[in-house]
């Protein structure tokens, strides 16, 4: 099922403690990203850029305020449908946290696979069209240690994408990868974006990657202190 | 193993392939599976040992029932019953032969140090109630201070046993009395004796001159084939007036016997509680392993728990690794466990051996004690946070 705003958030409000030493992250926060759309949240380090991720990935729990998933609502979601949202989405991390000891081939099986009735076979063939598209189809094999960084990058890439995810979540894709594996990663979520309808959310300190927004929104001291659209995605 | 755990699990054998990734970590993991394996194997040997060595001498003789005093826990333990208590059993129609057991112990001094040989005291003209083994030679006791000699005795070597026969018997002395061993028969050392001697009652008397002929240690008794032991029993109760008496059936004795020997006897509990050790090192070496595992990876199950993975799929990587240690380590265990034991047995002359119930049970034991160890580390993979991925 199609949604205009795939990611909708409504007067959020977020703190991290308890008792004297509870403080505020995020405050009212009002965000929709239409789909298709690639936003890039940007901010200066403790801005809540990563907090605001983690509460649209449904890692963590929405506290105060409004998070809509797929026209889902987040707050107060048991666990069941947190799982469900967290398969909706393809999270892309900094660390790229590969399984070590699982081939580029296998490590992306498992993002096909965790859709359930998933079998061995298809998640195979899925995951090498992933790692194809992403210039892997010459690594399936091989283990993560045997990977450059660039590489390892898009092999999370291509798990993330692998499920053919309605809403992709990136935390500093770019920062371990050279200009030109940057580009290249950056281009590849663009270009699979726009093919497949997927809403980006990355954030990112990577100036490269500003022009290839739709929008840019800038946090500070956990309030949204300016969205820039530069075209209608 | 990757194919068929992934037939098992119906996935990719990620636990496997995680321990597998590692393999002088993976190998380190299976030593101490199979360290713990041989721990348990060791002392259930012994439990073993215990209770093999507890019946051995019962085999000797093919009674029906066992008439003891009520302090005679085992064989060799307790007070002495008076013989004429046989001699009124004797009188119930069912019961068709009577002997009187006379029990102690003898030492040897020999050139490899003194061993001590359980002596039994028995009528050579009451073949009936005597294993085939034993009766076979029996006659050969009615010879003045004659033997027959356990030839799996500790300390008594093969060749020196093959050339005892009644031709060529060998002579020893104890407490100053020469003996002469006429024969050998196959018996095995035990936690009370290095093995057994067989002689007349007349010859154990002069050997024991403290001990009275009327006064053995037990009174074995054979009913009729098709006599109902515990009727009999009961009729045996009602007629022998001494009620402090044990008349039991020879099975109930030997089980009795056996309970002491492994619940009552210092031995006994000590080797239980050396079972029960090797179960909790077990116990706690898998869960070292499988708890250092998850700590190793942590953040790839924080990972596949952002992806949407629930519970179940961790447990079932954990239970997976858990069912490869306790597979794979059993292997080396039994084997390391069946070698061991053997040597045991050679240097003891104790049953020590494998059985097959005693690998199904450290087989069974291991897995169950693998899962149980996993479903704990388990714990660790559910408590971790996603959110700190980011």
């Amino acid at each position: 099922m199609k949604h205009e705003y795939p990611i909708v958030l409504k007067g959020l409000n977020h703190w991290f403690g308890t008792g004297d030493i509870r403080k505020q992250a995020i405050f009212h926060l009002d965000m929709s990203l239409p789909q298709g759309s690639f936003t890039v949240l940007m901010g200066p380090s403790g801005s809540g850029k990563t907090t605001v991720l983690t509460l649209v990935g449904a890692l963590r729990a929405v506290e105060e305020g409004s998070v809509r998933l797929m026209g889902t609502e987040l707050h107060a979601a048991d666990e069941a449908v947190l799982r469900w949202a967290r398969r909706q989405i393809g999270f892309i991390f900094q660390a790229h946290n590969l399984h070590e000891s699982l081939t580029a081939t296998q490590n992306v099986m498992m993002g096909a696979m965790v859709h359930s009735g998933v079998a061995d076979a298809p998640a195979r063939a899925a995951a090498r069209h992933a790692l194809d598209l992403v210039g892997l189809s010459h690594r399936l094999d091989y283990l993560p240690e045997k990977l450059s960084g660039g590489q390892k990058q898009r092999v999370a890439v291509a798990r993330a994408l692998v499920g053919n995810p309605s809403i992709i979540l990136a935390d500093e894709p770019t920062a371990a990868l050279d200009k030109d594996s940057a580009a290249e990663v950056v281009d590849l979520l663009v270009r699979l974006g726009r093919e497949r309808g997927t809403t980006t959310l990355m954030v990112t300190h990577d100036n490269r990657i500003l022009e290839r927004a739709d929008q840019i929104m800038t946090l500070e001291d956990g309030r949204l202190v300016k969205t820039e659209t530069s075209r209608s995605p | 193993m990757s194919r068929i755990l992934q037939f098992l699990f119906g996935r990719l054998p990620i636990g496997w392939l995680q321990l597998s990734h590692n393999r002088g970590r993976f190998i380190g993991a299976l030593t101490g599976v199979a360290f713990a394996n041989l721990l348990i194997f060791v002392q259930l040997g012994i439990m073993n040992a215990v209770a093999g060595a507890t019946l051995k001498p019962y085999e000797f003789f093919t009674a029906d029932i066992m008439i003891s005093a009520e302090d005679a826990n085992a064989l060799n333990e307790g007070s002495n019953v008076a013989r004429q208590w046989m001699l009124m059993a004797l009188s119930d129609p069912q019961v068709t032969d009577g002997i009187g057991l006379l029990v102690a112990n003898l030492p040897w001094e020999r050139d490899t140090g003194s061993i001590s040989l359980t002596t039994f005291g028995i009528d050579p003209g009451m073949t009936t109630l005597l294993s085939p083994d034993i009766a076979s030679r029996v006659d050969l006791l009615r010879l003045k201070d004659a033997v027959l000699l356990d030839r799996r005795a500790r300390s008594i070597g093969r060749d020196e046993a093959a050339g005892i026969r009644p031709q060529t018997p060998l002579r020893f002395e104890s407490d100053g009395r020469s003996l002469s061993i006429q024969d050998t028969f196959s018996g095995g050392g035990g936690f009370g004796g290095d093995g057994y001697l067989f002689t007349s009652d007349q010859t154990f008397l002069s050997l024991f001159p403290a001990r009275q002929s009327g006064a053995p240690d037990h009174i074995l008794l054979r009913v009729h084939p098709f006599a109902n032991v515990a009727q009999v029993i009961d009729r045996l109760q009602n007629l022998i007036p001494d009620k402090t008496l044990r008349i039991r059936s020879y099975a109930e004795a030997q089980a009795q016997d056996l309970t002491y020997q492994q619940r009552q006897k210092p031995t006994g509990v000590i080797f239980g509680f050396g079972v029960l050790i090797g179960v909790m090192v077990g116990l706690v070496i898998v869960y070292q392993v499988l708890s250092s595992d998850v700590a190793d990876h942590i953040s790839e199950y924080a990972t596949f728990k952002a992806m949407g993975y629930g519970p179940a799929f961790f447990m079932s990587i954990i239970l997976e690794e858990a069912l490869v240690l306790g597979l794979l380590g059993f292997i080396p265990g039994v084997m390391a466990g069946t070698g061991l034991l053997a040597l045991m047995a050679k240097v003891t002359s104790l049953p020590l051996t494998m059985t097959v119930s005693m690998a199904v049970t450290v087989f069974v034991g291991t897995v169950v004690f693998s899962v149980a160890s996993g479903m704990v580390a388990t714990r660790r993979v559910i408590a971790a946070d996603p959110a700190n991925l980011f």
